[in-house]
Parts: structure tokens; C-alpha cells; sequence
């Protein structure tokens, strides 16, 4: 297949798994500000919203309050945003139809409908859904886009790069999600275990959808230790930092091996499920989460390079 | 249609089908098929005018008919032309027997700005220049039809004709099951083999064909990405690929793979910046060299533009009777070349009762339509064919038939031309169909969609 193509089904998928991630730590948002802090008045999860999409000099450069009117506007709905879920959606949709040729028309049609509706309802802020029926019409449509690939896509390279946006994408979001967590969990670690602690990651495990998954996995028990094992370690978790680095490399493999060609993008994968699958939580807690965190994301964004390099992205 | 209006006898019951239904029910319809292009993303660009760039082409829902003995006579006629054209090219490029016999001026053809004499001596596989001619007709009575132009380079639009057909059939099964409408949707396949067939002389095995789009941003980009993704090939851009040796390549993630036939959608002047405009990037630097090498075949082939400007399609019904020795099957509008001095006296002399078009102007751009004009527009059109008269030619407004279309919610004639898409590879071939495209505004001939003109699907009864 084109390189171009290639490159342009690994951002199409990406950028779906973002905006799909950006209405998740939304979610978390309007949950968390709805609960008293333990400093008296509210907590600000806005502010932790905007650390983890790594956009809070952005928008103190165009807003003042970090008010929930207006973090939604600048994440959602704001163009001049990169990061926003209406900038996502445009990107996802620009890079499928230069591979419109590469992907089913159901795939096209979800990512078209998509984008067309949330530009309808944009247009007019009358018509603006509240906060979270938007957080949940963007989850179900990007899982409809997802669907639309799984049921309908040839299992060929262009499916594998397609896959990869999503499990580099999606380990990336997962890393960043749990890093917020260890930073607002900091000032009460001395309470963990506390009413308010509890909520915090109550409510992470909602917003990935994974609170359900938790319970079958662990019982009733929201210790950090375990959530944190559960996101990182646990294989069998859809959105665990250990699935996606092994999905990862299971489609590298089946490149490498219908390309019969061996790629620095697949050895550093290999590398990186190495090195999760022979650590436990309890060592990861002591080095230090979040610096095991912020290694993991440099470690993933090398992948991503990798990647590119290895099947000629971009133009040369 | 209006009471009163006569109607041809295969409208009828379409006709019928349509007084009987719910015109509630025709307007649904009528939203449908718009929701139908918008979802698909059916879209042409507008450049230059901000906001919203892809833009809808109005879809009537109200189809145009022609019989099998209509069809049959028209598909003999343009098969014809598309014969002669593609000869006409051909020895342009080699001796020119044609000027030389005195039947075309010489300075038409080797001064024409399509004329490019980076070709002169190739000869592409099975003598074709033009594999895909788009013919330009209009009917001006039960059988009289005129050619309006030809387009030899990349006519474009073909999307359309069989997207339109998809979304009737969606809309409208029981029309299809009453009527006996000859399918169109083997045009990729017919496309795909003539583009195989006419592989250059160097490649030995399957060849393998791409389209080149100049990208997402070019107002055509929906049809390019239909058309590869309807023949099951790639569609590339100009940096995808890269010329080594007599040979073109493609990048892909498996490293370099052979192109043998190139189906372009840019400008002859876009293709190479070595052998053309030198600052565009649109290109594949060398492709020329590799295509007089024989390593790879350029359809249409660069320079097939000299066929079809105004001022050329005038001396088409003498290309026929110079090459093929028979008698032009359609006919041509009767035009005035304001090159010629008798010809500029009679139209300067009769502007309000003449269309006058600009010689290489396309899109309806830059055109006067007399009866429609103001007396100062006329005026300052004048001066602009005197400052230049070899830019102009002239046609006297036929009397154009209608076809019934759905306007404001009821039928009402309206103007209509046709361009159907003819093949030529090995074989020459033409799908039973084409792009109707309609002028929606009542009394207006103008029908290009940049104009604000609609299409509507073009329907071929068997017999």
C-alpha cells in the first residue's frame, strides 16, 4: 500500500481515539465537579483536565477563568485548538478521505456522519447537547466507527495500520489519565482509601468504561495500588497500557511478517512488552508512578516514530 | 410537466408514475437524494469564495430518457468522432498530413497553446492519444442533436453519472422495475480494461494502473478517489511517485512498486516540472522521459488538448471525412471563427442574437449570451473581441429542447445538455448513458455546475 496511505489510516485512527478520550476525561470533569473537595468548595478537575491534554498554556493565553462554560468551549468546540474533540473530528475525517480508496464506505460514512453532525449542532448553540449527553453521543459514535472497522475491513496492512493509531493512541490517553489521578491523589495520600479518593478513581474507571471490568477483575476494592495495576499490568483490560503494547505488536507482526521484513518499529515494541510484562505494581509505586508514567509516554511516542520510519511515512 | 407542453413518448410513464404519487411523498424524495450526496460526500469544491468549500451539486430527481434507437444512433456518431479525433491527433504529432493537405490552418495547430512539442514523434500504444472523450451535445428537435465541444484531456463528471444512477435506484425501485433501463455501472471496469490495454511497450507483465489527483483540495478530488476505488486502484499524488531509469515507481510500504499506466487528472502542464512549469509541485520530476522511453503510458497523453479547443472543433467534420473518408453522423454547431474576417463582420454585426465563447475558456466562464445580454454588456464584449478576435468564436442560440424537471416542487421544462464518456484503448466503447446537466434557472442555457446548474440521471431504454 501507499506509504502516504498507510500514514494517513494511522492518524485517521488516532485522531477517532482522541476525540473519543477527550469526551472521557470531559466526563470525568463534570463527575468530579460535582462533588465537594476536601479544601472546602469544589475541586478543580478542570484544571487537571486541561494538564492532562497537556493544553493549560494554550488556554490561559485566551481564557481567564478555568470555568466549566469555558474549558468546554476550548475543548470541545474551539478550531484554533488543536487538541479540541471538533479539531480531532476534522483531522480523523480530512486524513480518511485521502484514503477513501483504503477504507470501506461504512468506515467513511461513520467518520463523515460524525463530523457533519457535531458541525450541524455546533453551528448553532442552541442546538448544543448538554455536556454529558455530548460526552456520550462522541463515545457511541466513535464506537460506531470502530464497529464499522471491525465488521467491514479486509484483514490486510491497511487494517494493521489502522489498529496501530488506535493502541498507540489509546495507551498514550490511558498513561496521561492515570498520571492526572497520581497528581490530584498527591496532597491525601495520607486518606487513601478516604470517601473523596474513592470517588476519584471510581470515577477514572467510569470514564474508561472500565468500571464494570474492575469489579469482576478485583471485587469492590478502589485502592489506587489495584486501579493503577488494573490500567497498567492487567492484559485483559481494553484500555491497559499492557494490552495496547501487546496489540501493538501483534500487528507489527503480522506487517513484519506479510512484508517478510524486519522493522526497528517491531523490535521496540517487543522491548516495550517486555519490560511491562516482567514488573509488578508494587515496583512500579515505589520507583515512582508517575515517572514510570511519564517514561512510558516518551517510550510510546519513540514507538510512533518507529513506526513512521519504518514504513516510509511522510514525504522523502 | 405543465399542461399544454408536448411530452416524448418515453417520458410517459415516468410521467404517470409521477401525477400519481403524493407530491409530499416527491418532495421526501427530493430531500433524500440531497441527505444521500451529503452523506456519501458527493461533494465538488468551490475555490475562493471561504466558508463552507465543498459544495452539493443539485440532484433532479425527474430523469432524462432516451430510447435504444436514439441512443443507438448517437452511439454511432460519437464512436465516430472520438475515432477521428484520436487520428487527428495522432498525425498532428507525426507528419501532419492534415495541415499539409490545406484543411486546417497550420497556425491553429502548432501555434495552439495544447500543442506540445515535447511529443512530436511519440506514438502511445494502439496510435490513442485521447482514451477518455467526453462529447458535448445538446438536442435541438425529436432527431437533431449538435455537438457542443469536445473535451479530449480529462472531461470530467462520470461520477456523477453513476452516482445519480445509484441514489434513483435507492429512491425509486419501482421506476427501474417497470422501465428497462441499460445498467451503466460496468463503466470502471470498462475504463480499467481500456486503460490496460494500452500498457506501454516496456511492461511485460499485468500492468498495473494508477489515477494521479493533483489532491484532496482539487474540486474534483470526489471523482478521482471514486473512480480508483471503482477500478480497485490506487490513487495517487505526484510525490507518491518517482521516476528511475526509463521507469516510474510508487512509493509504498514495501518499498518501490512499478506503475505502467498512469490515468492523470492534472494538466499537461502540471505533470513534470522538468519539462514544464518548473515550479510545481503537483508532478512526478523525469515522467516525460520515462513516457518517450516507452516505460509507462500517459492517458490521455500530453498534448491531446489540441484536439479540443473552439477553434479546432470547428474542422472535426472534415477530420472525420480527411481520416476515416465517411460522413460526420452528428452534427456540429454551426460557428463563426472571428479569426477569419467574414466570420468577425457577421458576428460583430449580429452580437444580440449570438453566443460568443472564449476559444480556450471552459466551465461557461467568460462567455456572452447575446439574447440575455445588456446592450453595455454587449458593447464591452465587442471591444474585447476586436482587441483580440482569434480568441472568439461564435455560436447562433439553438432552439434547445427541455426536459421536464422538478422545480419548486412541481415539473417544469427546463434546458439540458448531455456528455456522454467514450473509451478508446484496443476498443473503442461507450456506456449506454452520460451526465445530464440541467440549468435550473428558468430560460437559462448556461447548465455548468459552476454556474449554478444541476445534473440528473441519464436514462438508456433497451429495446
Amino acid at each position: 500500500m501507499l506509504s502516504r496511505n498507510a500514514e494517513s489510516l494511522f492518524w485517521t485512527s488516532r485522531y477517532m481515539e482522541r476525540a473519543d478520550n477527550l469526551a472521557r476525561h470531559m466526563e470525568v470533569g463534570y463527575r468530579m465537579s460535582m462533588i465537594p473537595a476536601q479544601s472546602g468548595g469544589y475541586a478543580s478537575e478542570w484544571h487537571s483536565i486541561l494538564t492532562a491534554t497537556n493544553t493549560i498554556n494554550q488556554f490561559s493565553q485566551v481564557y481567564a477563568e478555568q470555568s466549566e462554560e469555558n474549558v468546554v468551549q476550548f475543548l470541545i468546540y474551539d478550531d484554533s485548538n488543536p487538541s479540541s474533540i471538533v479539531s480531532c473530528l476534522r483531522v480523523a475525517r480530512d486524513n480518511a478521505r485521502q484514503v477513501r480508496t483504503a477504507i470501506t464506505s461504512e468506515v467513511w460514512l461513520a467518520i463523515n456522519q460524525m463530523y457533519l453532525a457535531f458541525r450541524e449542532f455546533e453551528a448553532d448553540p442552541a442546538n448544543r447537547l448538554a455536556l454529558p449527553e455530548l460526552c456520550d453521543w462522541v463515545k457511541r459514535q466513535a464506537s460506531m466507527v470502530r464497529g464499522a472497522f471491525i465488521n467491514t475491513q479486509l484483514h490486510n496492512d491497511g487494517s494493521d495500520f489502522f489498529s496501530l493509531g488506535y493502541f498507540v493512541e489509546r495507551a498514550d490517553n490511558t498513561a496521561r489519565a492515570l498520571d492526572i489521578k497520581y497528581h490530584i491523589l498527591l496532597p491525601t495520600t495520607e486518606v487513601v482509601g478516604g470517601g473523596i479518593d474513592n470517588y476519584q478513581w471510581s470515577t477514572l474507571l467510569r470514564a474508561l468504561g472500565a468500571y464494570r471490568s474492575f469489579h469482576w477483575e478485583y471485587g469492590g476494592d478502589h485502592s489506587p495500588a489495584k486501579v493503577a495495576e488494573f490500567l497498567i499490568l492487567n492484559r485483559r483490560c481494553p484500555r491497559s497500557l499492557s494490552h495496547c503494547v501487546r496489540q501493538t505488536t501483534k500487528q507489527l507482526d503480522n506487517l513484519c511478517s506479510s512484508y517478510q521484513k524486519y522493522l526497528p518499529a517491531q523490535t521496540h515494541a517487543l522491548r516495550m512488552l517486555d519490560d511491562i510484562s516482567s514488573t509488578s505494581v508494587d515496583q512500579i509505586i515505589s520507583n515512582g508512578l508517575h515517572e514510570y508514567l511519564r517514561d512510558f509516554i516518551l517510550e510510546n511516542n519513540h514507538l510512533a516514530e518507529r513506526i513512521g520510519e519504518s514504513f516510509l511515512f511522510g514525504e522523502r | 410537466m405543465k399542461s399544454g407542453d408536448r411530452v416524448r413518448e418515453p417520458y410517459k410513464d415516468v410521467l404517470r408514475w409521477i401525477e400519481s404519487t403524493d407530491p409530499a411523498v416527491l418532495l421526501q424524495k427530493h430531500r433524500e437524494a440531497e441527505t444521500l450526496f451529503r452523506q456519501i460526500g458527493i461533494t465538488f469544491a468551490v475555490y475562493g469564495e471561504g466558508g463552507d468549500t465543498e459544495r452539493l451539486i443539485p440532484f433532479d430527481i425527474m430523469p432524462r430518457i432516451f430510447t435504444a434507437n436514439e441512443w443507438s444512433k448517437l452511439e454511432r456518431g460519437i464512436k465516430q468522432r472520438a475515432r477521428a479525433l484520436n487520428a487527428f491527433l495522432w498525425d498532428v504529432y507525426h507528419r501532419g498530413e492534415i495541415v499539409r493537405s490545406g484543411r486546417i490552418p497550420a497556425k491553429l495547430v502548432y501555434q495552439n497553446d495544447a500543442y506540445e512539442r515535447a511529443v512530436v514523434g511519440i506514438s502511445p500504444s494502439h496510435k490513442v492519444f485521447s482514451h477518455v472523450v467526453g462529447v458535448d451535445m445538446v438536442r435541438t428537435g425529436p432527431d437533431e442533436f449538435y455537438v457542443l465541444e469536445d473535451n479530449c484531456r480529462t472531461p470530467s463528471g462520470v461520477s456523477y453519472m453513476l452516482e445519480n444512477r445509484e441514489i434513483m435506484m435507492r429512491l425509486f425501485p419501482a421506476l427501474f422495475r417497470s422501465n428497462r433501463i441499460m445498467p451503466v455501472d460496468n463503466y470502471p471496469s470498462l475504463l480499467r480494461k481500456t486503460l490496460k490495454s494500452v500498457a506501454p511497450p516496456k511492461c511485460e507483465q499485468e500492468p498495473t494502473v494508477v489515477v494521479l489527483t493533483p489532491g484532496s483540495a482539487n474540486s474534483a478530488y470526489f471523482e478521482h478517489s471514486f473512480l480508483a476505488d471503482q477500478m480497485g486502484v490506487e490513487l495517487v499524488e505526484g510525490r507518491d511517485l518517482f521516476v528511475k531509469g526509463d521507469f516510474v515507481y510508487m512509493r509504498t510500504t514495501r518499498g518501490p512498486r512499478r506503475v505502467d499506466v498512469i490515468y492523470r487528472r492534472i494538466d499537461d502542464s502540471f505533470i513534470d516540472p522538468l519539462c514544464f512549469r518548473p515550479e510545481s509541485m503537483l508532478g512526478v520530476p523525469g515522467l516525460m522521459n520515462a513516457y518517450r522511453a516507452g516505460g509507462v503510458q500517459i492517458c490521455s497523453a500530453p498534448g491531446a488538448g489540441v484536439a479540443d479547443d473552439k477553434a479546432v472543433y470547428t474542422y472535426v467534420p472534415e477530420m472525420i471525412r480527411f481520416y476515416l473518408g465517411e460522413e460526420p453522423l452528428l452534427n456540429n454547431v454551426r460557428t463563426w471563427r472571428c479569426s477569419e474576417p467574414d466570420d468577425l463582420n457577421y458576428v460583430l454585426a449580429n452580437l444580440p442574437e449570438l453566443v460568443v465563447k472564449e476559444v480556450h475558456g471552459s466551465g461557461g466562464y467568460g462567455m456572452l449570451v447575446g439574447p440575455a445580454a445588456s446592450k453595455k454588456e454587449i458593447e464591452a464584449y465587442r471591444l474585447r473581441i476586436l482587441a483580440d478576435p482569434d480568441d472568439f468564436i461564435a455560436q447562433p442560440t439553438l432552439a434547445l429542447s427541455t426536459t421536464p424537471t422538478y422545480v419548486d416542487q412541481e415539473l417544469a421544462p427546463r434546458h439540458v445538455d448531455l456528455r456522454p464518456y467514450c473509451l478508446v484503448g484496443e476498443k473503442i466503447e461507450l456506456c449506454p448513458g452520460g451526465l445530464t446537466r440541467v440549468a435550473l434557472k428558468q430560460g437559462s442555457l448556461v447548465v455548468n455546475s459552476s454556474q449554478g446548474g444541476g445534473v440528473k440521471d441519464t436514462w438508456v431504454l433497451s429495446n
